[in-house]
């Protein structure tokens, strides 16, 4: 009898809290409680400082990326300062970690649009991360540049999200027809991230245009990001002989595999996509990776002067060359304060807009138009590893 | 009062305190959703209380149930989406459907406890820790290979039906069952087991028995926790449900005091919430500038200050905030208390 | 055929190293029934102390013979007080508290150690992976076939080294008055420290030696898969103890064969079937064994007496 009384209440709330759920209105972009409220009401911006955020995986198993990421996006914005900052205003970048988390992407996003107020938001490269982000950018309507995130489902979310890089479709059949076509290759084996979405991706995508395009995958393996020792997985590839093993990996890992397969006696070529740049790459793999070949956005060897000064500029400030992220991550910046320029407003609306409309917009990494599904759509670039180097090989259009 | 409505006072008054609160503050997207990743972690905290608390027992694993809930719960919201229930109107239906999926979520969880428990509980405490383990890392492994789950991207899309009102109620909820344990002839040999097991056993307390059982009621609230996670996050993937959350869990119950549901309340509210504080406190400090960066700084160290802390902690004070007494023993004695068994 | 060979040459290499965690674990859990959760990270900390060594030596330096040795002793020394710092100042006041207690403190040097290594300020490497340097000139030992068998210099004299670590181990436990000491105090602790055995002591020597042991097996570890990053300790340390308990945890030879099984385990299962079930494979074989000897392989359910 009580703890049917007690259902029954229950019951009640919760209907309660059901409809009140549905009737209350989205949250609106209007700050609520917010700490960084803008006198006089235009979100993200402060008297002359325009406020933008950025949440990044600064710690944990995705650190390296992140902190990649966070050091471009800086760059760009203090070369956007030095020149004068965008109409007249400072731009000021407010960065939170969200130790490579979804959940924890998402509260960082909350934070940024209900507590900070900020004009737009930049981030992430997980796509998990971006997805999660997304979920709670849209409804605010805060407009959102993803840098890396390549799952075709982050853009499907609204149409206030965007990004400056290819999707995994795109790259997947880049390399599939660079295999078949140029390197007239048959059998190849495909060893994929378990861990990473973006591998998956482009390892279905390049399963199917190879196989569409006449071609056999020979073996199937997987590991797991963050493992140093793949020789079980590659000594099963090495029995089923393929002329190249297709690795759409991350750095970090490419230099191991690509260590182990020759220590094996692999002679099969090596494949990858734009997760392989990066100058770790030829530091962990050695002599082993020369010869293997990638999908970039860029040539680092290209003579155009915009690239050779954001390579100059980034190793001056942080040490190192970039790698892929760094470059998406400075363009994700510039197309997001070319936007703000173009704006006749500050107005959200009209930032989205704006960033819609980038038509051939010059970036470090190519030439960026965002189509109607708010991508990038730009060519890609083949890139042959040798000697500690990239040699530019080929450029394949969508 | 009659007895009857004195045995729903508790419920009726927190049913009514949280209406109250939703109505007020479910607006505020910031506050909801920090409010309900922070009872996610209460309940994960009370749950795991009841077994490395009150039964003294050792696991590590669970996140593991967590994800069994989240992704159970999560695959059902996905499939039934689109289905409403005839004859009530579409919030109360999705909000049924929403209990439904808890439900099975947390049976699910209930049900891997007994699986990984049964076994594991009659061996030694130190091997319960790693099976626990290692029943969270076969979960990840089995998610990730899944497509129905979504591999290493997760399930995105499902209904976000979560409220302050369904997160706080599961809190009450789990609280109220740990304190119903305790003050019970059940507790009483859950404790006895945690003092003495042998001892236990020699006054004919079925060990393995209560064990298993502590273990089970702990994983479907754990479960139920993943339910109402997923239901809250907009994607959930294996990243969310690592060892580093399991050990997470482990330290709130600690930091309170083993055995101390005041004490797993507590160090869990403060342990969510101190991030974000001092998140709120270095931007404060530093303005717009410099104190971004340094709130920034702060995120990354946040991890090896963790370490050290926990460290400090059991060298200052091992019990716990709390050790193992609970709120009403440290008010004033005129303050009435509830009867307590123990 | 000769993938088997192959398979089998692989599994050895991986299984040694977990067997030189394994046996850290093991002693360590022996004298003080604690596990020690932060032992991963000890062989990391000893893998970065032996790259700093080899980058001070230079080029040419670091893959002399003396040079070597050089890296060898510098990281276990390195290893061994830090294993002697952690015991006195985070263990050794917990010896009487229950065992939630120390675990506790082990996960927080753990995480202390780890993740601090992953900030980049002042000394601290940050979390960029790194290559460890060639510090034995890779050539190749043996070709069977058409390469389809290939051992390398480097693979045997890493097998060597971690034979001569294990057997150096044995003798130093079984045939010495410090070994049976460490033994005496991990059967009984109050009756050892009745006989006029310093337990303290001997603790922290066994501390010593194990965190030693750690460094060890992580420059081997370095050796044969090149990348070093701040995280590499705790999944290194989980599949260990794992092996460690396989054997029996408290056994010294358990540990060893724990650890060479559990390599060749994992190696053959992902070779042979679905490598994406790779993660699994170790706790998997760890229930079964568990399922059948309770024990692990060599322990014994001692019955508890009162």
């Amino acid at each position: 009898m009580r703890s049917a009384l007690a259902a029954v209440l229950t019951s009640c709330a919760l209907a309660l809290v059901g409809c009140e759920k549905k009737t209350s209105a989205p949250p609106s972009s209007a700050p609520s409680g917010g700490t960084a409220a803008a006198p006089g009401g235009t979100p993200g911006v402060t008297g002359d400082t325009i406020l933008i955020g950025e949440v990044g995986s600064l710690t944990g198993s995705e650190a390296t990326f992140g902190i990649s990421t966070r050091n471009a996006i800086d760059l760009a914005i203090r070369e956007v300062n030095a020149a004068g900052g965008v109409k007249g205003k400072k731009i000021e970048l407010r960065v939170y970690d969200n130790q490579s988390k979804p959940e924890e992407a998402a509260n960082a996003a909350n934070r940024l649009i209900n507590q900070d107020n900020v004009l737009l938001i930049l981030g992430e490269v997980a796509s998990s991360n971006s997805i999660a982000m997304a979920t709670k950018a849209q409804p605010a309507k805060v407009p959102m540049i993803s840098n890396a995130s390549t799952n075709p489902r982050v853009t499907e979310i609204g149409d206030y999200i965007f990004r400056v890089c290819f999707i995994d479709p795109f790259q997947g059949y880049v390399m599939a027809k660079f295999a078949h076509d140029n390197l007239k290759m048959n059998k190849v084996a495909v060893l994929r991230d378990l861990g990473s979405d973006y591998s998956q991706g482009l390892a279905d995508v390049f399963e199917r245009k190879f196989t569409e395009m006449g071609g056999k995958i020979v073996a199937r393996e997987t590991y797991t990001k963050g493992s140093t020792d793949f020789r079980s997985q590659l000594t099963a590839i090495k029995r089923s002989s393929p002329e190249a093993i297709y690795i759409p990996g991350y750095y970090n890992d490419i230099g191991l595999i690509a260590r182990q397969a020759r220590e094996l006696g692999i002679t099969a070529t090596l494949m990858g996509g734009d997760g392989w740049d990066s100058e770790k790459l030829f530091e962990l793999g050695g002599s082993a990776i020369d010869g293997s070949y990638f999908s970039n956005h860029y040539s680092p060897d290209d003579p155009n002067p915009r690239i050779q000064k954001f390579i100059a500029a980034y190793k001056a400030a942080y040490g190192s060359v970039p790698d892929a992220l760094a470059a998406l991550g400075y363009d994700a910046a510039m197309v997001a304060v070319d936007a703000i320029k173009r704006a006749p407003s500050f107005d959200r609306a009209a930032i989205r807009d704006a960033i819609a409309q980038t038509r051939n917009f010059h970036g470090v990494t190519g030439s960026i138009t965002l189509d109607e599904k708010r991508n990038a759509t730009k060519p890609a670039v083949v890139l042959e590893v040798t000697k500690g180097k990239t040699k530019y090989v080929d450029t394949i259009a969508p | 009062m009659p007895a009857w409505l004195r045995g729903i006072m508790p419920v009726v008054i927190a049913i009514a305190v949280l209406v109250v609160l939703q109505l007020l503050l479910g607006d505020l997207p910031f506050f909801v959703y920090l409010a309900s990743i922070v009872g996610v972690n209460v309940i994960l905290a009370v749950s795991l209380n009841i077994v490395n608390g009150m039964t003294g027992q050792f696991s590590i694993g669970h996140a593991g149930f967590m994800a069994v809930g989240a992704y159970t719960a999560g695959k059902l919201s996905l499939l039934i989406k689109d289905v409403a229930i005839a004859g009530l109107p579409g919030a109360v239906s999705d909000q049924v459907q929403f209990v439904g999926t808890l439900l099975a979520g947390g049976i699910a969880a209930a049900v891997c406890g007994f699986i990984v428990g049964l076994p594991s509980l009659r061996l030694r405490g130190d091997y319960l820790a790693i099976v626990t383990l290692g029943f969270g890392e076969i979960i990840r492994v089995v998610v990730q290979n899944l497509d129905t789950f979504g591999r290493a991207l997760g399930l995105s899309g499902i209904p976000q039906t979560s409220s302050l009102f369904a997160v706080w109620f599961c809190v009450f909820l789990v609280v109220l069952v740990a304190r119903r344990i305790v003050g019970s002839t059940h507790g009483r040999s859950l404790w006895a087991i945690r003092e003495d097991e042998v001892a236990a056993e020699a006054m004919g307390v079925d060990t393995t028995s209560y064990k298993v059982r502590a273990f089970v009621i702990s994983s479907f609230f754990a479960g139920v926790a993943g339910g109402l996670f997923a239901h809250f996050v907009p994607i959930i993937n294996p990243g969310s449900f690592t060892f580093v959350k399991s050990i997470e869990v482990v330290v709130m119950v600690v930091l309170g005091g083993l055995g101390s549901t005041t004490g797993a309340i507590v160090a869990a509210i403060v342990l969510t919430l101190l991030p974000e504080a001092l998140r709120s406190l270095f931007i404060q400090l530093g303005g717009l500038g410099a104190g971004a960066s340094l709130a920034q700084k702060v995120d990354q160290i946040r991890m090896p200050i963790y370490g050290m802390l926990l460290v400090i902690l059991m060298l200052v004070r091992p019990q716990g905030l709390f050790g193992t007494r609970e709120i009403w023993d440290m008010m004033p004695r005129w303050i009435p208390r509830p009867r307590r068994v123990t | 055929m000769s993938d088997f060979a192959q398979h089998l040459i692989n599994g050895v290499a991986a299984g040694t190293i977990y067997a030189l965690v394994a046996l850290g674990y093991t002693m360590v859990y022996g004298v003080l029934k604690l596990i020690n959760f932060a032992h991963g990270d000890v062989m990391m900390v000893g893998t970065f102390l032996g790259y700093a060594v080899a980058q001070q030596l230079g080029y040419e330096h670091q893959s002399s013979l003396w040079g070597v040795l050089l890296i060898f002793l510098a990281a276990m020394a390195g290893c061994a007080v830090l294993g002697f710092v952690i015991e006195r100042f985070a263990y050794r006041p917990l010896r009487d508290k229950p065992r939630l207690t120390a675990l506790i403190t082990a996960i927080g040097i753990s995480f202390t150690l780890s993740y601090g290594f992953q900030l980049d300020f002042g000394p601290l490497p940050g979390a960029a992976p790194r290559a460890f340097p060639e510090v034995i000139a890779p050539r190749e030992w043996l070709v069977v076939g058409d390469r389809a068998v290939v051992i390398w210099n480097w693979q045997v004299i890493s097998l060597g080294i971690a034979i001569f670590l294990m057997v150096l181990l044995q003798g130093l436990v079984y045939r010495t008055r410090f070994g049976r000491a460490m033994r005496a105090v991990s059967f009984d602790h109050r009756t050892a420290a009745l006989m006029g055995i310093p337990v303290d002591r001997i603790i922290a020597l066994t501390f010593m030696l194990g965190s030693a042991l750690a460094a060890g097996a992580g420059i081997l570890y370095a050796i044969k898969d090149t990348a070093i990053q701040p995280l590499m300790g705790l999944y290194v340390g989980l599949k260990a103890f794992v092996a460690a308990v396989i054997g029996g945890i408290g056994n010294v030879p358990g540990a060893v064969v724990g650890g060479l099984l559990l390599g060749l385990v994992e190696e053959f299962v992902v070779g042979y079937s679905s490598s994406s079930w790779r993660d699994a494979v170790a706790f998997g074989f760890l229930i079964v064994v568990l399922l059948v000897r309770p024990g692990g392989l060599f322990g014994s359910v001692a019955a508890e007496k009162v």
